[in-house]
């Protein structure tokens, strides 16, 4: 095989996705996060609305933009490895926000100085309840 | 060793041979080894994520984001980097075509919309600090938004550079056909920054 027909078989079998595609579902996947940012829906409706839409997102990037779709499965194992271990990560955290003392009383925080809290006065400092004597 | 022995331990290495995998080559070490890197880089990101869900879910006084954080302006930067992802593409199409004419300019594309989506970086924090009054060392709210956006930002930053370093390249002639893994391996972290920053404007700035 010549070189040029070396060139043109590779030009013919390098058919990747269509990534104008791709680009369009992404703007479009963009849009309706922003139309259910700007909707009165529940929180929690919310929430889990906007998280499926950024992973769907990143799904599409991971796939076609990064080529995963067209790799080895061995890769998208490899891919998958943050995703499994952030999730644990998570569930370790778990206990840690469940028991947490201040989250179980109804948490008030005194503004001795109001000058102090300058333009920002709905984001106080957390502030650690005291450790109770056993 | 008697010979059934030194036959069994024979056929076993043979076996073995057949059986192992390619080495690592030129071909695939570099794209293997982002993919490591990037493996590495999300543990970081998702860890940082989940510590920003963990503080935010134990403090019932965080604030809403879009009351201080500016949507329309991240909404804009997110669809830039997604415009730079397409050209991205395009560039390595065009070097694995042998076409460095169309490498040139949408890789020129790629790191002009790396350099936009820093500027309106740059913009929205000045805006933040200067004018809001944010700070690092305020509270939990400006702390994890600084800390995460600006990793993020510098691996924009980084990315941008990596850019600019093969577009320097193709314009030197030293960027071949033959040499395209370059770019998809460069795509490959520029794709990733995309894919952060897709997860990090919902988290940070819609939720």
């Amino acid at each position: 095989m010549t070189t040029q027909a070396a060139i043109s078989s590779y030009e013919v079998d390098h058919s990747g996705p269509n990534y104008i595609a791709v680009f369009i579902y992404l703007a479009i996947l963009t849009g309706i996060e922003l139309g259910v940012y700007a909707t009165g829906l529940p929180h929690v409706a919310k929430v889990g609305l906007l998280i499926a839409l950024a992973w769907a997102k990143a799904v599409l990037v991971a796939m076609y933009f990064m080529h995963l779709a067209m790799e080895k499965r061995a890769l998208a194992l490899i891919a998958i490895i943050p995703i499994v271990l952030v999730t644990f990560l998570c569930f370790m955290l778990l206990p840690d926000l469940t028991t947490r003392m201040w989250t179980k009383f109804d948490h008030k925080i005194k503004v001795t100085n109001p000058a102090e809290m300058g333009a920002h006065p709905v984001a106080p400092p957390p502030v650690q309840a005291p450790i109770p004597q056993l | 060793m008697s010979e059934a022995a030194a036959v069994k331990t024979h056929d076993r290495g043979a076996v073995h041979a057949d059986q192992l995998e390619p080495s690592l080559t030129p071909g695939n070490l570099g794209k293997l080894g982002m993919w490591t890197f990037l493996v590495g880089d999300a543990m970081t990101f998702g860890a940082g994520i989940a510590a920003y869900g963990a503080l935010r879910i134990n403090n019932p006084n965080w604030p809403t984001p879009a009351d201080y954080l500016g949507i329309t302006t991240t909404a804009i930067m997110t669809f830039i980097l997604i415009c730079s992802s397409v050209t991205m593409v395009e560039a390595l199409d065009g070097v694995q075509h042998g076409r460095q004419s169309k490498f040139q300019t949408f890789m020129a594309l790629t790191v002009l919309g790396g350099i936009v989506f820093l500027g309106m970086q740059a913009f929205e924090w000045h805006h933040l600090i200067a004018e809001k009054g944010m700070s690092i060392q305020r509270d939990l709210f400006d702390a994890t938004f600084f800390i995460l956006t600006g990793f993020h930002g510098c691996h924009v930053f980084g990315g941008v550079v990596y850019n600019s370093v093969l577009l320097i390249r193709g314009r030197m002639g030293k960027l071949p056909q033959a040499k395209a893994g370059l770019v998809e391996i460069a795509g490959l972290y520029w794709h990733f920054v995309d894919l952060v920053w897709i997860l990090i404007f919902t988290f940070i700035y819609l939720i």
